[in-house]
């Protein structure tokens, strides 16, 4: 394989907060090669954001970057100048958010906000960057794109502020971009093509996606390859086949089977996680996880579990791992059904339990 | 668990025998500018069955939310009726509405804003007791310690405040607070959108088990049809202030006989990549209209993969078109053709 695009290293992101040090980010490390799309999952607090935010150098105060490496092409960039990483954002990485709303400057024409991305990057004149902005509203699949740069964002609705916002994003075109929860705020019937979009355009420009969410169904959709996060750390990754097929991770485990599927046997029970998030400024001591895993051995309350290959390109950060669970713990019997195993939407064998 | 319910026997016709709460052409109008109006809800009519959880879906702006209040006497309608019991509260007022309210209780989508942040949880569980007068001094903070422990919480957690607390323990301090004055009815709106996703589950498990427990009713709203579909005996669709479809969770799912409850279902992403390869979303041409200026005949004409002619001028009824499975789509049995189940039975 080709060196990485993106080499993130024992990356630390921590918020200096009056109530003590909160690990946001707590020495995750993986790579992103060209033209792959990243799925990174979690719930509020995992620190997927914020591992974005790390990457685009935008931590917001009272946070920094503490210790690690991001390498784009080799080049460090949490040891960069502020003007070069300033060069690279946006026009290497660009990044879309959750909500296009507040994201887009509401007393702009949206033609003059894809332009200002390309001025702010290239020597190209008002005229040039006018065309390309029609341009790239018509890639993201706007309809009347050459009326449209003329509207100004309240003009629009949600699915197409979000194409804006993605029309922006690729406007110097992005070796890699990065979707913090784009879907989130819109409807599942626009969600579904913004998603058709983003697939697209990672097939069509070869650009690299990081695709943040706490959407397993986007991302089993969406990448090739999946990181789970927990409490600022990675818990597990691998192939999309492999995570959402042989999770070895309980929490991954324990999550695939909390999400409500369409597909699932009617009334069927969801099988939660019980206990919450722990506490970042103090995070319990061994496994993260311990506290709400139904899995833990002793060692799981003392030593933190590193990320250990449990088969080709899969890593998951835990003593147990689901094969051992499975066999020696009876997560089988645990697992009774597995949320729609049995039911596809016709409903074979479904059951009626009020 | 797995007995089978007596209150699951199916109706045949609308006119339900067991029905709790009638709606009966319910119209629902906002003024908007220069004389225009909102035409949130549009003639709405459909039963809720006593002990049954009806499963309210859409996406944002269709209504559903709205009804939902019209429901609970939030909102005064426009025109039509609502019957509780056979009472017709849109014709109550005052006192003798006030007194109705004790039967019908609601969650809400946000857990950070329906609970009050100067309130200590006991009095914010404690103020339906008090108003009603359900009981009094030690009994009234026995119950309020007893309903903390049914949804799950520390009883001696009623003298904290909402923001000691998680976004599903408010989620459960809100369904304690709707249970303590024993409701028939609980009107749920998006009560888990706003909660992480281990989280959500312990919110839909808590209310299935309340709902088992004290025999109650629900009106589940949700923009999501997986998170109905756990939880729901029959399922609503709407769009754009008309309701589309209604039928047993069973049949919506797996045979839905509206093209945007197709459309619906083809869109929602399913947690497994084999799924989601087989994937054949139903596309929808364009926006949800303004309901400032609906469109004529059947609303939904404008979007539709199988619209005719006729679609853009006659607006369809909801009818029964199977046993006990209602839409209103002058080519329900065409629906098929675009509905995306390659979604093989594993």
């Amino acid at each position: 394989m080709t060196a990485p695009l993106l080499e993130v290293k024992d990356l630390h992101t921590q918020f200096f907060t009056d109530d003590g040090v909160v690990h946001a980010v707590d020495g995750i490390s993986f790579d992103l090669h060209e033209g792959e799309s990243l799925g990174i999952v979690g719930e509020s607090g995992s620190g997927k954001s914020m591992t974005a935010l790390s990457i685009m150098g935008l931590v917001p105060e009272p946070g920094r970057v503490t210790r690690g490496e991001i390498r784009l092409r080799g080049h460090d960039m949490v040891r960069m100048r502020p003007e070069d990483v300033r060069e690279i954002r946006g026009r290497d990485i660009a990044m879309i958010f959750q909500d296009p709303l507040s994201s887009l400057n509401p007393v702009l024409k949206n033609g003059f906000q894809i332009e200002e991305a390309m001025l702010a990057h290239r020597h190209l004149s008002r005229k040039q960057t006018g065309a390309r902005a029609v341009e790239l509203l018509k890639k993201v699949r706007v309809p009347a794109p050459a009326e449209r740069v003329r509207d100004y964002p309240h003009q629009l609705s949600g699915g197409m502020r979000q194409r804006t916002m993605i029309a922006m994003g690729l406007a110097n075109e992005p070796a890699i971009l990065i979707a913090d929860e784009p879907t989130t705020a819109l409807d599942v019937t626009v969600q579904a093509q913004i998603l058709e979009l983003l697939r697209d355009l990672n097939q069509e420009l070869n650009t690299s996606i990081i695709m943040i969410t706490h959407n397993l169904g986007v991302v089993a959709g969406l990448c090739s390859r999946v990181i789970v996060m927990y409490a600022g750390q990675i818990v597990e990754q691998g192939p999309v086949e492999e995570i959402f097929g042989r999770p070895q991770h309980p929490y991954t485990w324990a999550l695939l089977r909390s999400v409500p599927r369409v597909d699932a046997i009617q009334h069927e029970r969801l099988r939660s996680i019980e206990g919450l998030p722990p506490d970042l400024i103090s995070p319990p001591t061994g496994c993260r996880f311990h506290p709400r895993c139904p899995f833990r051995v002793d060692r799981c309350f003392r030593d933190e579990p590193p990320l250990e290959t449990t088969s080709a390109g899969h890593t998951a950060a835990c003593w147990v791992t689901m094969n051992r669970a499975y066999e020696e713990m009876g997560a089988g019997e645990l697992l009774d059904v597995r949320p729609g195993a049995a039911s596809g939407v016709h409903g074979a064998g479904a059951r009626q339990v009020g | 668990m797995a007995e089978p319910l007596a209150v699951q026997a199916p109706a045949k016709s609308p006119a339900l025998t067991d029905a709790l709460v009638r709606v009966e052409d319910v119209v629902k109008h906002f003024p908007a500018r220069l004389g225009a109006s909102v035409k949130a809800v549009d003639g709405v009519t459909f039963q809720i069955r006593k002990g049954e959880c009806l499963g309210l879906v859409g996406e944002s702006g269709c209504g559903k939310s709205t009804l939902g209040r019209l429901i609970a006497q939030l909102l005064p309608l426009t025109s039509g009726h609502v019957y509780f019991k056979d009472i017709d509260l849109t014709r109550l007022h005052g006192e003798k509405l006030r007194r109705q309210r004790r039967e019908f209780q609601m969650i809400f989508q946000d857990p950070f804003a329906s609970l009050d942040p100067r309130m200590t949880v006991g009095d914010i569980i404690g103020e339906p007791i008090d108003n009603f007068g359900v009981a009094r001094g030690r009994l009234r903070n026995e119950r309020v310690q007893d309903l903390l422990r049914v949804v799950g919480l520390n009883p001696n957690f009623n003298n904290r405040y909402p923001h000691e607390f998680s976004g599903g323990q408010r989620q459960r301090i809100g369904v304690a607070r709707a249970l303590s004055v024993q409701p028939s009815l609980i009107i749920c709106d998006e009560p888990i959108s706003a909660l992480d996703v281990s989280i959500q589950g312990q919110i839909i498990n808590l209310l299935q088990d309340l709902q088992e427990r004290f025999n109650l009713t629900y009106l589940f709203i949700a923009h999501d049809l997986a998170v109905v579909r756990h939880i729901s005996h029959r399922v609503m669709v709407m769009y754009l202030g008309k309701v589309v479809e209604v039928a047993d969770s069973r049949r919506i799912y797996s045979d839905p006989r509206h093209p945007y409850t197709a459309a619906l279902l083809s869109a929602i992403p399913v947690p497994d990549p084999k799924v989601e390869r087989q994937r054949r979303l139903v596309h929808l041409e364009g926006e949800i209209p303004s309901p400032i200026n609906p469109p004529s005949g059947c609303r939904f004409h404008t979007r539709c993969p199988i619209a005719q002619a006729v679609c853009s001028e006659v607006d369809p009824l909801l009818e029964e078109k199977m046993p006990s499975h209602w839409s209103a789509c002058h080519f329900a049995d065409r629906v098929g053709s675009v509905a995306p189940w390659a979604r093989t039975p594993a």
